[in-house]
């Protein structure tokens, strides 16, 4: 046996359910924390610190919620059909209980940015909706989280759920990059990205830190709420095994 | 090969050709996929004929006129120009100078009789005061020459 072999399954000591498990439940205090204090820092900020926008007044103060939801709802589905396609790969269990868990978050995540989105757009732009790409493609994304959950949950056998879920995830996963360059692929109503990694933000700065730290919030919401889910899941498919039989909050 | 790798070969396989598949549909719905044509696709016949569609493009500073409850305004892109017509309420951020979509038809006098108005926002977001202080600089720059 060789150094590297025994790397590979100290890393794959994580990867088992039973060892996941306790180290998720040590997690979560301090993600919820996190999430209390970013948000506190990032609302405050939002409604009182940064100033009115020049052009919308103070409806503007809606992005501080749609554009990090629409952040996170494209992200999370990133990393769910990243945890998808790890489990096909590798026939790791814990791969598609972390890609469950995720789901019904990145739905939630779709639809305040949708909601918030047709708030935003019945005072600015006079409609509440309009069949952009940027819009209709956001929409196939909230749908692909539906159709992912839908998917799981109609089938009975836990193994074969992962992977019929992980290929619809993996094959809508080419609708993130759509979601993203469709602003600049296409005509639309909606407005091009106000930050990006490749140009300086066209936004004042207090307004800036008002959305990243929401979006700070909106990560550690998201990190603490599967990481919940996820032992939720945990709990119910190993059910039969001896360890989880031994556990405190199963015996009691 | 281990049999995780093929795997991993065939997802990465199956990724590219969807992907590919993808691009390809997306681009030859490409006239679908855009919301609006600009007034240079107009006047290039690009616009769809008898049916209603949407023009996108800035509306032209000092061409807003109001008429009752109808206005008139020209949609530019600062190329072409086409005469717009509009009986309703506009929406907040509808202002001349600024982004404007508009819904309806080519009526036979080339004027465009748009049943609905839609405001375009651009990517900014800034405070009055450094909005004034980006027009001061403008008009400083434009008084020079």
């Amino acid at each position: 046996m060789t150094m590297k072999e025994n790397k590979l399954v100290h890393w794959f000591k994580y990867a088992s359910p039973q060892s996941f498990y306790p180290l998720a439940g040590k997690m979560i205090p301090w993600f919820w924390a996190l999430t209390a204090a970013f948000g506190v820092a990032g609302l405050w900020i939002s409604f009182f610190v940064a100033p009115t926008d020049a052009q919308q007044g103070e409806g503007y103060r809606i992005i501080f919620i749609h554009v990090p939801t629409s952040w996170m709802s494209m992200f999370i589905y990133i990393v769910m059909a990243g945890w998808a396609g790890l489990g096909l790969a590798l026939n790791t269990r814990l791969s598609g209980m972390m890609a469950q868990a995720l789901a019904p978050t990145g739905a939630l995540m779709a639809f305040l940015s949708l909601w918030t989105g047709a708030f935003w757009g019945k005072p600015m732009w006079g409609t509440w909706w309009v069949w952009d790409a940027r819009l209709t493609s956001e929409l196939i994304l909230f749908f692909l989280y539906l159709g992912f959950i839908a998917l799981q949950a109609a089938i009975d056998d836990a193994r074969r759920a992962d992977k019929a879920g992980a290929i619809l995830a993996l094959v809508g996963v080419v609708n993130v990059p759509i979601i993203y360059f469709s602003v600049k692929w296409w005509n639309t109503l909606h407005q091009g990205s106000s930050v990006s990694l490749t140009k300086s933000p066209a936004m004042a700065m207090t307004m800036l830190w008002g959305m990243l730290l929401m979006a700070l919030c909106l990560w550690m919401y998201s990190i603490a709420v599967t990481l919940m889910r996820a032992r939720a899941i945990i709990l119910e498919r190993e059910a039969h095994t001896e360890w989880v039989k031994v556990l405190d909050e199963v015996k009691s | 090969m281990r049999p995780w790798h093929k795997r991993a070969a065939i997802i990465g396989g199956g990724l590219a050709a969807v992907g590919v598949a993808a691009a390809l549909l997306l681009n030859a719905l490409n006239s679908n996929i855009a919301l609006y044509v600009t007034p240079s696709e107009v006047a290039a016949g690009k616009a769809p004929h008898g049916q209603a569609f949407r023009i996108g493009g800035l509306v032209k500073d000092g061409s807003l006129k109001r008429d009752n409850l109808t206005v008139n305004f020209v949609v530019t892109d600062t190329v072409k120009e086409i005469p717009v017509a509009y009986t309703g309420i506009l929406p907040d951020l509808f202002k001349e100078g600024r982004g404007a979509v508009v819904e309806g038809k080519l009526g036979a006098d080339g004027r465009f009789i748009a049943s609905e108005v839609l405001a375009k926002h651009d990517e900014n977001y800034m405070p009055p005061e450094a909005k004034r202080a980006v027009e001061q600089a403008q008009n400083a720059a434009k008084a020079k020459p």
